[in-house]
């Protein structure tokens, strides 16, 4: 079984991100980035595939600038076998990553393709479904286990109030859930060793994809604080405070 | 043209949010079509059928339907799509597993989890864990999206008589199959509709003080817990519960924030609750930022003492 984990450059999820000046757009030079980490929970699915023996390669995609060549270089550490980067400088939308990951499974014909569910900074949460549908194969968002049994993935995902089993026929889209497993940390050799496996550089426009923006992005703002909050010295003043001024009846 | 709902349930009952959709859906003003789709679901084509501002409840019944597979829905979606400009519902997992599908079959952009409707095709929606909002403008002709719909009142139970009509739905996509569903049962509301909610962090140590701690509180009030995500992670409390970026988004009249720090992963699904109380030992935690009422207390003595002093 082959496997396609797409993965994302992010900024890291602990770094406040801030508007540029002329709010058209969020200020990232010079912060720290990183792969998102949902896309981390995809390719440590895809090698635990691959050492109970039921996957045989693992092929890390990124999408962007030659930049994203160390999100790359992380994905092949974790023990990825071999990488794509799909160069482009273009803002892209969730349509358009879908459709170009689309032309990479033409490509590479995979049996699974993993992915995060969401990524942390446009928080759309949609290529997986999206390119699921593309391709007409079967999806299993917010997978929280995941098994391959009789050539039927088994894929628990996670719910609103609780969780469901779905069984899907191969070949297959599933996002990963953070809760699918413990990403492995990336030891300082296999980052050397990682050095040594190939990252092939595909120019997205000779995919010959509509990587056209459908939403036009008008401007940046911040969202209103919440009024100003008070503190309370005791448990006495505090229900004091919510039956007489808020009005709850306690 | 007409604006498209697609509504939530379990089969039993409406989710609530799909009330809020619904008036989020008014904006185009344009006649606004529900699309119910299961097996056997009389009772909620009749939960909606009086709903204000529902001009047709348009009902797909087949078996296949009852396990609302997003591949089976999707297909159902497109194959009435040409009637509608917009088509839109509730964010939550049922949508955000659905429409992406649905919208990519269209070839149209999706905009997921709008908090505000500007124009037609303006909207506003937050990015980065609800840090930045952006404005974006649709240039598709079909729109598709999931509105946060604690942004939107419910449309009134009464009011409204809805046209109803039954359509064929296209076939099983027979590629994913169903298998089962492990839904929680609990006496406490739904954490997602829930008037107030009692949520614990990781202070509370472990399981066992997470439930001794918080459910006589959560009882006496009527209360949903609900949870951080290092609460989640660390074992103290089932996944279900984890509001945030990740989790439920929620936004009650009364939240309770019980040894939560205030991650904005964490406020991101509840600042938007009309009265926020936080407890937390350390004066410097950022939840006190979005708190209403701050009490820098010993929670395990704090929270029993709120719990007995309240009816």
């Amino acid at each position: 079984m082959k496997i396609v984990v797409a993965i994302k450059r992010v900024v890291d999820y602990n770094v406040k991100v801030r508007i540029n000046a002329d709010g058209s757009d969020v200020a990232i030079n010079g912060v720290k980035m990183g792969i998102n980490p949902f896309d981390e929970n995809a390719i440590e699915a895809a090698l635990q595939l691959k050492e109970q023996g039921k996957a045989t390669e693992i092929i890390a995609v990124s999408l962007g600038g030659s930049v994203n060549q160390d999100v790359l270089r992380h994905a092949l550490a974790m023990g990825a076998d071999r990488a794509i980067l799909v160069e482009t400088e273009t803002k892209l939308q969730p349509l358009a990553v879908a459709k170009l990951l689309q032309a990479i499974v033409a490509q590479e014909k995979p049996d699974l393709i993993l992915l995060g569910k969401q990524a942390i900074d446009d928080d759309a949460g949609q290529a997986g479904q999206m390119l699921a549908a593309l391709l007409d194969y079967p999806q299993a968002t917010f997978a929280s286990s995941l098994h391959l049994e009789n050539n039927e993935l088994l894929v628990t995902r996670e719910i609103d109030g609780g969780t469901e089993t779905i069984a899907l026929n191969l070949p297959a889209v599933v996002t990963a859930d953070l809760r699918l497993n413990n990403p492995r940390f990336v030891k300082l050799p296999n980052l050397m060793m990682a050095r040594k496996k190939p990252i092939t550089s595909i120019a997205a426009t000779d995919l010959g994809v509509d990587m056209a923006s459908r939403l036009k992005l008008l401007k940046m703002t911040e969202p209103a604080p919440r009024k100003p909050g008070m503190m309370v010295s005791s448990v006495e003043q505090l229900l004091r405070q919510l039956r007489d001024h808020e009005g709850i009846n306690l | 043209m007409s604006v498209l709902v697609l509504a939530e349930h379990n089969g039993k009952q409406l989710n609530p949010a799909t009330l809020q959709a619904i008036t989020a859906a008014q904006f185009w003003q344009a006649p606004v079509h529900v699309l119910v789709a299961g097996n056997n679901i009389d009772s909620i084509i009749e939960s909606l059928a009086t709903v204000k501002g529902v001009a047709k409840i348009i009902k797909a019944e087949a078996p296949h339907l009852v396990s609302q597979l997003a591949e089976d829905l999707a297909n159902l979606i497109v194959s009435i799509s040409a009637d509608y400009e917009v088509i839109l519902a509730a964010h939550s997992s049922f949508s955000r597993n659905t429409l992406p599908r649905a919208a990519a079959r269209l070839d149209v952009a999706m905009i997921s989890d709008v908090l505000e409707i500007k124009t037609e095709n303006t909207y506003v929606r937050s990015i980065y864990a609800g840090n930045i909002l952006t404005h974006i403008q649709s240039q598709d002709t079909l729109q598709v999206l999931t509105l946060h719909s604690s942004r939107f009142i419910a449309a009134s139970l009464q009011g409204g008589t809805a046209e109803i009509i039954s359509i064929s739905a296209p076939n099983a996509f027979a590629k994913t199959r169903w298998v089962s569903a492990n839904h929680v049962q609990s006496d406490r509301p739904a954490l997602g509709s829930a008037k107030v909610v009692v949520s614990g962090g990781r202070s509370l140590g472990s399981a066992e003080c997470f439930e001794q701690v918080l459910s006589p509180l959560a009882a006496k009030l009527g209360a949903a817990l609900g949870a951080t995500r290092a609460a989640v992670d660390a074992g103290y409390a089932p996944n279900e519960l984890q509001v945030g970026q990740t989790g439920v988004v929620v936004a009650p009249e009364l939240y309770f924030a019980v040894g939560i720090s205030g991650a904005v992963q964490h406020t991101y699904g509840m600042k938007d609750s009309r009265i926020v109380v936080a407890i937390n030992q350390d004066p410097e935690a950022p939840i006190f930022k979005v708190a209403d009422y701050g009490l820098v207390a010993d929670l395990f003595t704090a929270i029993p003492a709120i719990t007995a002093s309240i009816k």
